[in-house]
């Protein structure tokens, strides 16, 4: 008797230690995943020191150790590093690896720059002369050091007053242009005719003419200050003794990390990972910041709950308040749990079918005419991407909802009949308060679902690069057409279509972070969101 | 002098079933009850688990509409008309018949927003007269000086008793005729039924009360007439101390004598 009741004890204890376990391996690898995301990402605004390798061959080059493995196969047990020597431009290549036995010198020169380019990447070297045209403005490292940072400075305002000109007026024209071209377009499709025609024929051409006028002004200043914005350059040295001159304007940072301390590390990596949040992508999204990804990502999931939200709930109100319990009812359940199940890329074919060349076609059929067969709506973009992951996600918001109103108990609903209130003002002042923590974590799962997903979005308006942004100054606004960029999209772009997959394996580990903070960030807000709501019902109540 | 119909009080009746019977599905859960219930008395219904009184109960307010696969037969007039005729707006009876359910059930809401709950329904928005009617209602229900300082706390975290009075606040607030209270003290201890009991003697002034319970002694104490039914029929009814000292059928007194139940 007690054997046997304590070895069914034993059996217990191994169930306990098992669920503890699992629960265990699976923190383990999150916190793991997290941690890899993390480390990998922060190197890649962590300045590394350049060093300077003099080669036994008499060869010198410059730049900064990536990692350092024992060489395959070699019978001496040698060792070997990975260089990043940058100056792609000069040399091709961005990597080297180095047999540490042909390294015949190896120090740390403190006037060694990295510089941060718009194009071609890092450059690696030391500062030798700054020049405006012909003129030498200063000559030797330490008066080019010394003129080049109010030169920079300048150099980074004109390139803001260019950015800002483009954006602005030349955005502005060109909109008006392609508005009085499709205006044009209208007239010519219109049945209207005679005097009345050419009146407007007349009118258009004109205003067409004072728009372009318009924009050739802008384009010649904004040539001036291209040119202006080129004027001066930096010649620098590379290790080998090579002399590259480099406009000051596209220098983006100027970095001595030998010289750096401490806090000066930490500050650059900060503000290099500012720079990468709220910065847009350069050299084909390798370099630069990922601000449109992000903001597209964020608008993209809202815009998807705002449709999914009613959707979803009006759709568990009927299933749970209205409708008979029946087979049809639990037929439509089933149905709703299996659509759940069904691959995503499905969806994405189904969006782009039905919306994007149904929906969108008949749209630029009916309202925008005048520019096909160029498409407005009638291609991927913002809003069918958000309709297409609410369709996705429904089914999540709906379960959830379902259960939420289940939860709340019928002696509630009764206790407002009986106070003669209607079903519908039971439902929507009672009912669907009570259950809106339950509710709200269907959305909440819904939301982070759609900000992980990534197949469908590829084929309904998912694009590399982005022209604009969603939102932006111009009338209306919002611009729910346009394609969009993604987070998502961005870390398999950089990471397996790029050039340069090494150089920007880093950036691909920020961007995967950052995507997972802004899920998290995004969850975080609704979760809080829910708990006001809870804490507001009161100690007991559902969901 | 004419002995009244054993199923009748001895009064008008402001509310009464005739020849009412019920079916949930197939099996009879009412049948043929006809019993009239006196306008500011207070009428308990009897019985052993099972027996009825709850669903007769519910007919009074028509809740039981809600429930799938019931079959009703028989009247039941109020004031004078029929309160099944389909014509009759449902929600304006049950504003006239107010309700207190054996657990209590109040809103996840604030006391204050419990109470204005109906009174909102029927469209007072002016927030001065909301407070009037909440401080009137929640006095009535003896329940002001214990939450006046607190209103807008959530009702959720009131003591079982004290939830209990604000569900019937909440009753009162609509200014019903009737109200229903089905098992109020069953979840309750001695106390805060006692209190209740005491509430429900000041309330008949002012509304007529019907009370189903299955402690006999608390038909006893509060009540006027009191009914017992046994399977879904109703067996006897009458004064309340009447029907206990010298019952005429049988079966109540083998109930309220506790032989069976």
């Amino acid at each position: 008797m007690r054997v046997g009741s304590s070895s069914r004890d034993a059996i217990g204890h191994v169930m306990t230690w098992l669920c503890g376990g699992t629960l265990a391996l699976d923190l383990l690898l999150i916190t793991g995943l997290a941690a890899v995301l993390a480390v990998n990402g922060a190197s890649h605004f962590w300045p590394r020191p350049l060093v300077e390798l003099r080669l036994a061959g008499g060869a010198k080059l410059l730049g900064a150790v990536v990692e350092r493995e024992a060489i395959p196969d070699d019978p001496n047990g040698g060792y070997r590093i990975r260089v990043h020597v940058g100056n792609r431009d000069l040399g091709g290549q961005d990597f080297r690896w180095i047999d540490e036995r042909e390294i015949a010198s190896r120090g740390e020169p403190a006037d060694a720059v990295a510089l941060e380019r718009l194009e071609w990447g890092a450059f690696y070297g030391r500062m030798v002369a700054l020049r405006r045209a012909e003129t030498v403005l200063a000559q030797g490292q330490d008066a080019a050091r010394a003129a080049f940072e109010p030169l920079h400075e300048a150099k980074r305002a004109e390139l803001a007053a260019i950015e800002e000109l483009e954006r602005g007026e030349i955005a502005r024209s060109s909109a008006e242009i392609e508005r009085l071209r499709l205006a044009a377009r209208r007239l010519e499709l219109s049945e209207s005719s005679g005097a009345e025609r050419a009146a407007s024929e007349a009118d258009l051409a004109g205003r067409s003419a004072a728009a372009n006028a318009a924009y050739e002004r802008a384009a010649a200043r904004l040539s001036a200050l291209r040119e202006s914005f080129l004027a001066e350059t930096v010649e620098l040295e590379a290790a080998d003794g090579t002399r590259k001159e480099i406009p000051v304007g596209h220098v983006v940072r100027v970095v001595r990390p030998n010289e750096l301390g401490m806090a000066g590390r930490f500050a650059l990596a900060f503000s290099r990972a500012a720079e990468f949040v709220s910065g847009v992508p350069r050299e084909s999204n390798t370099e630069g910041g990922i601000f449109p990804a992000i903001f597209g990502t964020v608008l993209m999931v809202f815009l998807m709950a705002i449709v999914v939200a009613p959707f979803g709930v009006l759709a568990a109100i009927y299933l749970r308040e209205y409708a008979k319990e029946g087979l049809l009812v639990r037929g439509v359940r089933i149905a709703v749990n299996n659509l759940a199940g069904v691959p995503s890329i499905v969806f994405g074919v189904f969006g782009l079918g039905f919306f994007v060349y149904g929906v969108g076609g008949s749209i630029d059929r009916l309202l925008f005419a005048e520019a096909l067969p160029a498409p407005t709506f009638g291609t991927g973009g913002i809003l069918w991407a958000s309709l297409t992951l609410a369709l996705l996600t429904v089914p999540v918001v709906i379960v959830a909802s379902e259960e939420g109103l289940a939860a709340v108990p019928n002696a509630m609903r009764e206790g407002s009949l009986a106070l003669g209130a209607t079903r519908l003002e039971t439902l929507v002042r009672v009912v669907v308060p009570a259950a809106a923590p339950g509710i709200l974590t269907g959305v909440i799962l819904a939301m982070a679902r759609a900000a992980g997903e990534v197949a469908p979005l590829m084929i309904v308006g998912m694009v590399k690069l982005a022209p604009a942004l969603p939102v932006d100054g111009a009338f209306p606004f919002v611009h729910l057409e346009r394609k969009f960029m993604h987070l998502g999209f961005h870390v398999y772009d950089v990471g397996f279509q790029s050039p340069n997959v090494e150089a920007v394996k880093p950036l691909v580990f920020a961007t995967a972070l950052l995507l997972v903070l802004v899920v998290v960030a995004t969850n975080l807000a609704a979760i809080l969101l829910r708990n006001r709501l809870r804490s507001r019902l009161g100690p007991r109540s559902i969901g | 002098m004419t002995m009244p119909p054993p199923h009748h009080a001895a009064e008008e009746s402001l509310l009464s079933v005739e020849d009412l019977s019920l079916w949930y599905g197939a099996s009879r859960a009412l049948d043929r009850i006809t019993i009239g219930i006196p306008e500011h008395r207070i009428t308990a219904f009897i019985g052993p688990s099972g027996c009825g009184k709850s669903t007769l109960l519910r007919c009074l307010n028509r809740l039981n509409d809600l429930v799938d696969g019931v079959r009703i037969e028989g009247r039941i007039l109020f004031r004078g008309s029929d309160v099944r005729e389909p014509t009759l707006d449902v929600n304006e009876l049950r504003t006239r018949i107010g309700m207190v359910f054996q657990k209590s059930n109040p809103f996840p809401k604030s006391i204050f927003e419990n109470v204005a709950y109906g009174p909102r329904i029927h469209g007072i928005r002016q927030r001065a007269a909301l407070e009037e009617i909440v401080e009137r209602s929640l006095r009535g229900a003896a329940l002001w000086d214990e939450v006046k300082d607190r209103l807008d706390a959530s009702a959720l975290g009131l003591s079982g008793g004290q939830q209990q009075r604000l569900c019937i606040a909440r009753a009162i607030a609509v200014e019903p005729e009737v109200i229903l209270l089905d098992e109020p003290c069953s979840a309750l201890d001695p106390i805060a039924t006692a209190r209740i009991e005491e509430l429900m003697q000041e309330l008949k002034r002012r509304y007529t009360l019907v009370i189903v319970t299955h402690n006999m002694q608390q038909a006893a104490r509060v009540s006027e007439y009191t009914a017992f039914l046994y399977l879904g029929r109703l067996i006897e009814f009458g004064e309340t101390p009447r029907l206990f000292v010298e019952p005429r059928e049988k079966q109540t007194e083998d109930y309220i004598t506790g032989r069976f139940g």
